[in-house]
C-alpha cells in the first residue's frame, strides 16, 4: 500500500522527539494561557507562574482539568488571551444549558489548525485530484468549515454542500463526480436509501471515499457503508473545543484514529478517579491543545470513553491511535450529528408557563435517521378550550428548543400528570435507536 | 349564551372513557358530544347538563378542560336549513371553527352548536336570529 504523507518528518518523528516538540508546545500555551483571566487564575494557584514552571511533560498533570462547565462559567471570554482584534474566527458547540462554548482561533491559530485537518485528509490517501462534498453543516459548528479548510489547502475542490435537501446532494454528486463525501454515518446510510427514489444506482456516482464522523458507531456500520456504496470509509474524531474534526484520523489501514500528538496531547483517565489509565484500556479522553493560543485549552474533559492502540500502525505513523468513541459519561445525545444535553431541553421547557414541569425526551430511528421527540403535559390551567391555542402552543416549544439545540424536534402534548414522573435526569431520556 | 365544555385528551386508547366515567359519577348527562380530532391529541366537546359542575369536577381531577361559549340554533329539521344557517353566517363574515349537530325530534327539531371564532366580538347572535333561527341559552338547551 501506498503511504503518503503530508508532513513526514512530523507524522513520523520518533516518541522522543514528540515529547520534546509536545513540551515545547505546552510551554508556549502556558505563556498564552498565563494571559486569559480563567487560566492566570487557575495556574498560580497549582505554583504554575510561568512556561519555566513547566520542566517535564510530566509538570502537565499538575493542572487541573478543565471542564466544560468551566467554559460555562468563563463564558463569552474568560479564556480569551489575546484582544479580538487578534481572532478571526469563532466557533461554538452546545453547552449543558443554553450558554454555549466558544472557541477563538487566531489567524496562526487557524492556520495551525487547517494544516492538521489536511494532514488528515492526506492520510486516507486523498489528494488534489479529489472531488469533497462536504455534507456537515457550515456555521458556527465546526466540523463544516474546518474540514473545508482543510480540504482546500490539500487543493481538493470543494462542494459546501452542508447537511440535508437530499435530493440535490446526490444531484452534486452525480454533476460534478463527488469522490469524497465527509458525512454522519447516519446520513450517509439516508442517502442511501433515497437513490432508488430518484433513480440514482451506486454505479452512476464516481464515490471513492467517505469521512465519517460527529456520530459514534461501530465497525459493522464502517462495513455497511463500504459495502452499500463500495467506497473506503475512514473515520474521524474531533469536537469543536478542540478545532473540530481533525483531532484523529485513520490512515489508509482504517485501523482506529491517528490521534495528532505533535498537536494534541492525550491522556486517558479513570473518569470516577482522575487518574490515568494505561495505553489498552478504556477510559476518558482529555485533551490539551498545542496549537491553538488565542484561546488555551489545557487537559480538557471530553466526556468521550475510547483507549489508546498500543501497537504501531504499519504505515509508520507514530502517533498513537485511538479507539472509536465507545461511549460518553455524561447523559449527552447526538442526534443527526448534533450534539445534545437533556439539561437543554429542559431549561426551555421550564421557562415556558403553559407547559408543566415533567417532560420526557424521546429518540427514536426513522429510516436511518434519528428522530428527536419531546414530550410535556399541558399544564390545565392554562386551556381555553381552543385546538389553535394547543397547535401554537406546540409551534412555540418546537422554536424555543430549535433556537437552543439547533434542531427542531417533534413536540407531543400530553395531558397533565400522565408522563411518568423520575427524580433522576437520565431517565427522562428515553433512547430506542439500535446502536449504530 | 350555551357553555360546551372542551377537554383535551390525548390520542391514546381509554381517555375518553375516563372523562364519560367522572361525569357519569357526578350524575352529569351528556347531551351531546363531538371529538375534534387533531392527530396525536384531540379535543372532546360536550354538551352536559350542569357545564359548570362538569367543568369544576373534571378541573379538580387535573384534565385540562374549558368551558367555551357557543351557539346553539335550533333548526326546523327540513331541507335546506343548515344551508340557510352556514349562509347566514358566511354572508355576515363569521368564521365558523367547528360544529355539530344533532336531531332532537325527527322531522321537528334539530340542534346545531357552532364555535365562532373571537364569538364575543361578532353580532353571531344577531345574525342567526335575523335569519329566523331560534339562539338557545343554556337554560333552555338544558330543559330541551
Ligand atoms: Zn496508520
Amino acid at each position: 500500500m501506498e503511504i503518503r504523507y503530508w508532513n513526514k518528518e512530523i507524522e513520523t518523528a520518533d516518541r522522543e522527539k514528540l515529547r520534546q516538540i509536545q513540551l515545547q508546545r505546552l510551554k508556549s500555551i502556558i505563556a498564552s494561557a498565563l494571559k486569559t483571566p480563567f487560566y492566570s487564575r487557575r495556574l498560580p494557584s497549582v505554583g504554575i507562574h510561568s512556561p519555566d514552571d513547566i520542566k517535564s511533560l510530566d509538570d502537565l498533570r499538575k493542572i487541573p482539568f478543565t471542564t466544560k462547565d468551566d467554559l460555562r462559567q468563563n463564558y463569552p471570554k474568560g479564556l480569551l488571551s489575546v484582544d479580538t482584534s487578534e481572532v478571526v474566527r469563532i466557533h461554538t458547540s452546545s453547552g449543558t444549558t443554553g450558554v454555549p462554548t466558544v472557541i477563538y482561533l487566531s489567524a496562526k491559530d487557524l492556520d495551525a489548525a487547517t494544516d492538521i485537518m489536511a494532514r488528515s485528509i492526506y492520510a486516507t490517501g486523498t489528494d488534489k485530484t479529489d472531488i469533497l462534498q462536504n455534507m456537515m453543516s457550515y456555521g458556527l459548528f465546526t466540523g463544516g468549515l474546518c474540514m473545508h479548510y482543510g480540504a482546500e489547502r490539500v487543493g481538493l475542490m470543494v462542494i459546501p454542500a452542508a447537511g440535508g435537501n437530499t435530493k440535490r446532494q446526490i444531484q452534486l454528486m452525480k454533476d460534478f463526480r463527488t469522490t469524497v463525501l465527509h458525512i454522519t454515518p447516519s446520513y450517509l446510510l439516508h442517502v442511501h436509501s433515497k437513490l432508488a427514489e430518484y433513480s440514482v444506482a451506486v454505479s452512476d456516482l464516481a464515490l471513492k471515499k467517505a469521512f465519517v464522523g460527529a456520530e459514534p458507531h461501530s465497525e459493522n456500520t464502517r462495513r455497511k457503508i463500504e459495502d452499500l456504496f463500495d467506497i473506503d470509509a475512514y473515520n474521524s474524531y474531533g469536537l469543536s473545543e478542540m478545532n473540530g474534526p481533525g483531532v484523529a484520523f485513520e490512515c489508509v489501514y482504517k485501523t482506529d484514529l491517528h490521534l495528532w500528538e505533535d498537536a494534541y496531547i492525550v491522556e486517558i483517565i479513570n473518569p470516577k478517579t482522575g487518574e490515568l489509565v494505561p495505553d489498552g484500556k478504556e477510559g476518558e479522553v482529555i485533551l490539551t491543545n498545542l496549537i491553538r493560543h488565542a484561546m488555551p485549552l489545557m487537559r480538557y474533559r471530553t466526556r468521550d470513553l475510547a483507549f489508546l492502540h498500543k501497537e504501531s500502525c504499519p504505515c509508520k505513523r507514530t502517533h498513537r491511535r485511538l479507539s472509536r468513541i465507545l461511549g460518553r459519561t455524561d447523559d449527552m445525545l447526538i442526534i443527526n450529528g448534533v450534539n445534545i444535553f437533556p439539561s437543554q431541553i429542559e431549561e426551555v421547557i421550564m421557562k415556558i408557563p403553559e407547559v408543566g414541569t415533567n417532560y420526557q425526551i424521546c429518540v427514536e430511528k426513522q429510516g436511518a435517521l434519528d428522530r428527536l421527540i419531546v414530550k410535556v403535559e399541558l399544564y390545565s390551567k392554562i386551556f381555553m378550550g381552543e385546538a389553535k391555542q394547543i397547535d401554537n402552543l406546540k409551534a412555540k416549544i418546537a422554536d424555543e428548543l430549535k433556537a437552543s439545540i439547533t434542531l427542531k424536534p417533534a413536540v407531543e402534548l400530553h395531558e397533565p400528570g400522565v408522563l411518568p414522573v423520575f427524580e433522576g435526569k437520565a431517565v427522562r431520556v428515553v433512547d430506542s435507536r439500535p446502536k449504530l | 349564551m350555551a357553555k360546551q365544555l372542551h377537554i383535551f385528551v390525548e390520542n391514546k386508547p381509554g381517555r375518553l372513557k375516563t372523562i364519560t366515567e367522572s361525569l357519569q359519577k357526578i350524575g352529569i348527562n351528556i347531551r351531546a358530544f363531538a371529538i375534534q380530532d387533531r392527530g396525536d391529541y384531540g379535543l372532546m366537546k360536550l354538551i352536559v347538563s350542569d357545564p359548570r359542575q362538569a367543568h369544576l369536577s373534571l378541573a379538580d381531577m387535573g384534565c385540562a378542560c374549558a368551558l367555551k361559549d357557543v351557539l346553539a340554533v335550533s333548526i326546523p329539521d327540513r331541507p335546506g336549513n343548515l344551508h340557510r344557517l352556514l349562509g347566514a353566517l358566511a354572508d355576515g363574515g363569521i368564521n365558523i371553527i367547528d360544529a355539530h349537530g344533532f336531531v332532537l325530534q325527527p322531522n321537528k327539531q334539530g340542534i346545531c352548536v357552532i364555535e365562532i371564532e373571537n364569538l364575543a366580538q361578532t353580532n353571531a347572535e344577531q345574525v342567526v336570529r335575523k335569519a329566523g333561527f331560534d339562539v338557545l341559552d343554556d337554560d333552555q338547551l338544558n330543559n330541551l
